[in-house]
């Protein structure tokens, strides 16, 4: 069969899931593969649960993946990984940065963040890699980097070429944050053995 | 070829610059928003753009330009159109002299809206073509198909995106600019001045014009069939096309690239040709009327549901005639609700509205968050600029003596957009309003835009800055007061004023969005949890910031910008900066 990759990333607002996606496409797109790719803007973005979709073929016409199809589930943060873990196939991959933040019910007291969420999610999909890209991106000295950390792993996992990865993250990283995220980018393929 | 991977928004604007448009308007207003931000941003050397104050001007400025000769484009949100309903419905008189399209970006699901609302049905009632793309190459592609059908039919075009196909990125091949027209005024006199007379005439040409337009649509290349396994036939449009593609990849397929006015004979032929025939369609039963109208009658929305945007599984259990799908969400998950951003200079205002116990009519924007727990701050959101005519709506039928009560609450875009409007007649009838202006010096929740209270233009250029103060008073407004919302003190006296003064009072709260501030952000507070004494009245700000562990505050020093309105509030002088906290222990 033809290679492709339906990808789904979620988190939270402000955690650079945006650029996460894009340079996944970006690096997709070097290869000359079709791509479709989903966002949600808007209202959405104040700090709410944020999903991203990027599907990779050599056609595809939906930007949306369907219910338990994801071949990929990219968490930025544990409680949204395991709100829509549903979505990923059985023998599907899914990359969890173990990050918590709370959300405002959770802060403010009302409601609890729930525990063992690593457990439940374990039984999601076929290979499950748990990291802390927070901290990995804290020792680099820039929390913001925990979107190309997350990259750095799925890297390990895409058959797509390791200088298309870089290529992609050149273009749409600024300048100035290159040489931090490239380091990033590297720390996260350090994770997957 | 160079290719792009460019959302569809950002392939309006690459149409619109192949197109050879000339000037192009809009008001900001999601999933619309990055069609004039991209234009700003990459063809502002030729094509003339502009934010306008709301929608309905922009469509009367595109409108203008068409007149004089040049080809114009304006988009909006699909409740934008509702705004510029009036002049759209006498452009389909007037015509087009220079071509002209109207996007409008739909909201199924309402992600970022008030409602859901199809805005094909605005062809069929102003008697506009519509043409609806199914992916980014096909917008690039549709406005300059818009260009030309809306020139050679003296007609405007209504572009019908939806969030999937206006957010959703794809690749897209790049082309040329072609020529424009050159600009030239001619006077046109029974067409532009649409005097009953003359719009009676203008009545009869626009009938014609949807005939001929429905010729045009049987030979129109957009309009395809892809012949399949004929025992399923599928007629369908936008996004929806690619979710049958995906479920139904057997299926025969008509794919209307143009939604109205509809080629009969193009589906009589396909109906024909076909065992089953479905209309898939979001939103309203639109294509599926209009096949009605021909006496055939697909499966249409009793299969395909009427509400929220489709997506491959809904149209998958659709065609198998099974129910409509719910995704199965843990629910131990707590919902992650938007919240004002860390510093937000909206909180303190709503925190002190909330204590206050006033009736607050609201508006839309990022403060509509002020109405979630645990701020609790608003009672109503409507439509831009609704806070202020509800608020004297509300003294009307409460009586005078109730208005210290009642105050409106509107952002600085959304009073320019339309609470003007609302100021005057709040002193023209002899009210005795409260208007909260909260000004973040931005257009906040679509992303940044600049509007005439920031001095800024769409093209970066500097402009003259509406002074709310001065206008208020030329409005009749008899208090008028300008406080900082981060001083707590001045914030609650500066209310308290203003709520107790007879006439209409317009105070606003100057404070630029704390994300456009991020140069200027100090160093996070800190809680002494020894005199914390877990009263929870920081928190009473909704602020991201703040949290709660073993009943003592605790602010997260990684999204605390330090703004130091919960330091003001507490009682127990247990907020600090870092800064007071070590010059303690020194002491
Ligand atoms: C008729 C209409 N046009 C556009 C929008 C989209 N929209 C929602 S809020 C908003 C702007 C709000 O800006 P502002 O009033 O400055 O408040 P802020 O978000 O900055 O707090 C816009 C453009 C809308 N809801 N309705």
């Amino acid at each position: 069969m033809a290679k492709k990759w339906d990808i789904m990333i979620t988190g939270c607002g402000g955690q650079g899931i945006l650029l996460a996606s894009e340079i996944i496409a970006e690096a997709a797109m070097l290869e000359g593969y079709d791509i479709k790719k989903a966002d949600v803007h808007g209202m959405a973005q104040r700090g709410g649960s944020v999903i991203s979709t990027v599907r990779i073929a050599d056609k595809v016409y939906s930007p949306l993946i369907k219910y338990g199809d994801a071949d990929i589930l990219l968490a930025f943060e544990l409680l949204e990984g395991y709100r829509v873990s549903k979505y990923v196939r059985d023998d599907g991959v899914f990359i969890v940065n173990t990050q918590r933040i709370n959300p405002m019910p959770v802060a403010s007291g009302r409601e609890k963040y729930p525990e063992g969420l690593e457990d439940k999610i374990k039984c999601n999909a076929g290979r499950v890699v748990f990291l802390n890209a927070l901290d990995i991106a804290k020792e680099l000295g820039n929390f913001r980097a925990v979107n190309v950390v997350m990259i750095g792993v799925l890297s390990r996992l895409m058959d797509l070429k390791l200088d298309s990865w870089k290529k992609a993250i050149e273009r749409l990283v600024p300048a100035k944050h290159l040489e931090l995220n490239m380091k990033a980018f590297e720390k996260g393929r350090e994770v997957v053995g | 070829m160079d290719k792009e991977l460019l959302s569809g928004n950002e392939a309006i604007a690459r149409g619109a610059y192949e197109a050879g448009v000339q000037v192009a308007t809009a008001y900001p207003g999601t999933p619309s928003t990055e069609i004039l931000e991209a234009i700003g941003k990459r063809y502002k050397g030729d094509i003339y753009c502009e934010w306008s104050v709301n929608e309905k001007v922009a469509v009367e400025v595109a409108m203008g330009a068409s007149f004089a000769g040049a080809r114009a484009l304006s988009a909006m949100k699909h409740v934008g159109l509702n705004v510029a309903a009036d002049p759209v419905f006498s452009l389909s008189y007037i015509g087009a002299t220079g071509g002209i399209i109207i996007v409008t970006a739909d909201d199924p699901y309402m992600h970022s809206s008030q409602n859901e609302q199809d805005n094909r049905n605005y062809g069929r009632h102003a008697y506009i073509p519509v043409l609806e793309p199914s992916d980014s190459q096909e917008c690039k592609d549709y406005v300059v198909w818009g260009i030309k059908i809306s020139e050679e039919f003296d007609t405007p075009v209504l572009l019908r995106l939806t969030t999937r196909i206006s957010h959703s990125k794809s690749i897209v091949e790049l082309g040329e600019r072609v020529e424009s027209p050159k600009p030239d005024y001619v006077k046109e006199l029974s067409r532009r001045v649409i005097l009953p007379a003359f719009a009676r005439k203008l009545r009869l040409k626009v009938i014609k014009r949807l005939k001929k337009l429905a010729e045009f649509a049987e030979i129109f290349p957009e309009n395809r069939v892809e012949m399949n396994d004929t025992k399923i036939g599928i007629i369908t449009s936008g996004i929806s096309y690619n979710y049958v593609k995906e479920v139904a990849p057997e299926a025969s397929v008509l794919k209307l690239g143009m939604v109205y006015p509809v080629p009969p004979y193009m589906i009589k032929k396909f109906a024909e040709s076909v065992d089953d025939l479905y209309v898939v369609e979001e939103l309203d039963p639109f294509i599926e009327t209009e096949v009605n109208r021909l006496g055939i009658f697909p499966k249409g929305k009793s299969y395909v549901p009427l509400y929220y945007e489709l997506n491959p599984e809904r149209v998958e259990c659709a065609l198998k005639g099974e129910p409509d799908p719910v995704p199965e969400m843990p629910e131990d998950a707590p919902l992650r609700p938007p919240v004002l951003c860390p510093g937000c200079p909206h909180a303190n205002v709503f925190y002190h509205l909330h204590r206050m116990k006033m009736i607050v009519t609201g508006d839309i924007g990022c403060y509509t968050l002020g109405a979630l727990p645990p701020l609790n701050a608003m009672d109503t959101c409507v439509c831009m600029g609704a806070s202020v005519t509800n608020a004297i709506g509300i003294e009307k039928a409460l009586g005078r003596e109730n208005a210290k009560k009642i105050v409106a609450v509107i952002g600085d875009s959304t009073f320019i957009h339309s609470g003007i409007t609302g100021l005057i007649d709040a002193v023209y009838n002899k009210g005795h309003s409260n208007i909260i202006i909260l000004d973040n010096r931005t257009t906040a929740m679509t992303g940044h835009q600049p509007h005439p209270g920031t001095g800024k233009t769409l093209m970066g250029d500097e402009t003259f800055e509406l002074n709310y103060e001065e206008l208020a008073k030329a409005c009749g407004a008899t208090y008028v007061k300008t406080f900082d919302p981060y001083d707590v003190e001045e914030t609650a006296e500066t209310l308290k004023e203003a709520f107790e003064h007879e006439g209409v009072s317009v105070i606003v709260s100057k404070r630029e969005c704390a994300l456009l501030a991020r140069d200027r952000w100090k160093e996070a507070m800190w809680v002494d949890v020894e005199m914390c004494n877990g009263c929870r009245i920081c928190l009473q700000l909704g602020c991201p910031a703040l949290g709660i562990v073993d009943k003592k505050a605790v602010i997260d020093e990684v999204l605390c910008i330090g703004c130091g309105v919960c330091s003001q509030l507490c009682p127990e002088d247990a907020i600090k900066t870092h800064k007071e906290a070590s010059a303690k222990e020194v002491k």
